[in-house]
């Protein structure tokens, strides 16, 4: 090799923003005329939709008659705030609400932060000790005065709903997918049937069931909670199809990987628990979270049963008389706060991919 | 020399659906013995050992490893494979473990040693195989030569009393096959069992006891170095040597 070759660098690649619209925007006339609508569209409605929901909005006041631009009335949803985060739930008894919702806030951006030490015992805290104290804080016992569960509501509801299903629908799932892939014919059969009952009925089916066939099933006097029904439902709904999605891990497992953990003598439980599942959860992560955020939306379906979960709610103070008209709103809150859980949730997912990527 | 029976194999079959994988195996190893096993591609030579700790099920015959009878009883396999070590052509490291993590996993888990006895024995055997700068890293930032020392150190650390060498250098650039073969000489010197499936003449000549030759499930011949080398009996034992040598 001669000198001057060894002195040589890559070739400089300059683009620009001007070279970047040019080469992405604006190559040929079609995109050129492509571009110009696009932009054109965004002009139409961006610029309206912020001076509805900002410059020409109500932030302050207190009843309807204060909202006389022409903007968004955010006063509808400041004075209903209570109950659309906590529905019916009485007044005296919202610290145990707010206990709960400071516990997994707390445990939640404890996880966030990165480098943090006994991120494990928070970790356990929050899949088992936190839900143990949340059944007292919400539905009573232990000196705490019984609160119907026909008073819980709002956001509130959501987040009860949708950490029930993640919480224990995983564990399910991932029975479910071994059971499936078992070498016992009537484990593997029964599992087979079970996910594919679920998941060939859609949620609103379920619900129906749990909230107004099953009681005809049951002897008279036995009565299960409507909510404790609908979280069962949803449970296992979303259990069967994380089943599917787990052992599509479970699939993409090489077979040296089993032979690897026979060979050095692991149990079955014990090779799945170490070696097999750590590593196939870990290529199925966006697609188990993407199940997540499919059933935390999911949960709006409750309505339909007689649940007022946060949509639900926010429908209900809709009909209020006081606040007739201002459903858009409403609904434009909705959407925005749904986003930020579910948009939530794919970051951190992100970031969980990134975080155990060992390079494999 | 003690004779001490390691592993008896008597009338073995095995059958893939209508293929005659292993047909008729007689097979004695002793303490300390290295046989290499050696044969065209199909002749049942990686199925012969993957046998003896149950990676595959035999269907006739009788296995005996270590005086514990090889049958569809899981402590009787779960026993054996306490006993028997194996390294594969394609190392099968644990991706998501540190080589550390990799070589205690099963002490601790299997043998319930304590965690931190357990990762002192797997630095050990990493010095013995010369990578324990590299414990802390994950295999997939390892050399393949570095992957298969990794993982003859992982099937050290359960202190086995057999090695069993699937085609332990096939999957290697040429030249990290001599620090692999190189670990291996060093054990077969410290006088443990092995059985290994491989093409490397130059190893079988230094290092084994006898040479066994495989095809089409059959053993064809069964002979010290010397003789296997000088003295081929069959032809097709011979046409095998001339391919490869």
């Amino acid at each position: 090799m001669s000198d001057i070759n060894k002195n040589m660098t890559p070739p400089v690649i300059e683009i620009g923003v001007l070279g970047w619209m040019k080469k992405n925007l604006f190559s040929t006339w079609y995109n050129t005329v492509l571009t110009l609508i696009g932009l054109y569209f965004i002009y139409l409605i961006i610029p309206p939709f912020l001076s509805w929901v900002f410059f020409d909005a109500t932030f302050s006041g207190t009843t309807r008659e204060d909202c006389t631009s022409s903007g968004a009335c955010w006063v509808f949803i400041k004075q209903n705030m209570k109950l659309i985060i906590y529905g019916l739930y009485p007044s005296d008894e919202l610290w145990r609400i707010n206990i709960a919702y400071f516990l997994l806030t707390v445990s939640i951006i404890y996880l966030l932060i990165p480098n943090l030490k006994y991120k494990g015992s928070v970790g356990i805290f929050l899949l088992f000790i936190f839900p143990v104290i949340c059944v007292f804080l919400f539905s009573g016992g232990l000196g705490l005065e019984n609160v119907e569960t026909r008073l819980w509501g709002g956001l509130f509801l959501t987040l009860v709903i949708a950490g029930v299903g993640i919480v224990l629908s995983l564990p399910i799932g991932i029975m479910l997918a071994l059971g499936r892939r078992s070498k016992l014919p009537i484990v593997s059969l029964l599992s087979t049937i079970f996910i594919e009952i679920w998941r060939g009925v859609p949620l609103i089916t379920v619900l129906f069931m749990a909230s107004n066939m099953f009681p005809l099933f049951m002897p008279e006097g036995v009565n299960f909670d409507k909510l404790i029904r609908a979280l069962i439902g949803v449970m296992f709904f979303s259990a069967a199809y994380l089943a599917e999605v787990v052992r599509g891990g479970l699939q993409a497992m090489p077979k040296g990987q089993y032979e690897a953990s026979q060979a050095a003598g692991l149990t079955y439980w014990k090779m799945m628990a170490l070696i097999i599942l750590p590593q196939s959860l870990k290529i199925v992560i966006p697609a188990i979270i993407g199940s997540f955020i499919a059933l935390f939306k999911d949960t709006t379906l409750v309505l339909i049963i007689g649940l007022f979960d946060f949509l639900g709610i926010i429908q209900f103070v809709g009909t209020n008389p006081d606040w007739l008209g201002f459903s858009h709103e409403g609904y434009v809150f909705a959407a925005a706060i749904f986003w930020v859980f579910c948009f939530g949730m794919s970051r951190y997912s992100q970031r969980l991919e990134k975080k155990l990527d060992t390079g494999h | 020399m003690t004779s001490e029976t390691m592993i008896e194999m008597s009338s073995v079959h095995k059958w893939f659906g209508e293929l005659h994988v292993l047909n008729d195996i007689n097979l004695k190893v002793t303490k300390g013995e290295k046989i290499v096993i050696c044969g065209p591609s199909g002749s049942g030579k990686s199925t012969l050992i993957r046998c003896i700790n149950r990676l595959e099920e035999h269907q006739r015959g009788e296995i005996v490893v270590e005086g514990t009878e090889l049958t569809n009883d899981n402590r009787s396999v779960e026993k054996i494979r306490g006993e028997v070590g194996m390294v594969f052509q394609q190392f099968n490291l644990f991706p998501h473990l540190s080589i550390l993590d990799n070589c205690s996993l099963a002490p601790i888990w299997v043998r319930k040693l304590p965690k931190v006895e357990a990762r002192k024995k797997a630095m050990e055997y990493l010095k013995r195989v010369q990578i324990d700068d590299q414990a802390h890293k994950y295999p997939a930032q390892l050399s393949g030569g570095q992957q298969q020392r990794a993982a003859i150190a992982r099937a050290l650390c359960m202190e086995p009393r057999i090695m069993l060498f699937d085609e332990p250098t096939s999957a290697l650039d040429p030249e990290m096959i001599k620090e692999v073969l190189d670990v291996m000489v060093g054990l077969a010197e410290g006088g443990m069992t092995m059985l290994v499936v491989t093409h490397e003449m130059g190893f079988a000549k230094e290092v084994a006891d006898k040479i066994i030759f495989m095809d089409e499930g059959q053993i064809v011949e069964s002979k010290n170095p010397t003789d296997f080398f000088a003295n081929p009996e069959s032809e097709r034992t011979k046409t095998f040597l001339s391919q490869i040598l």
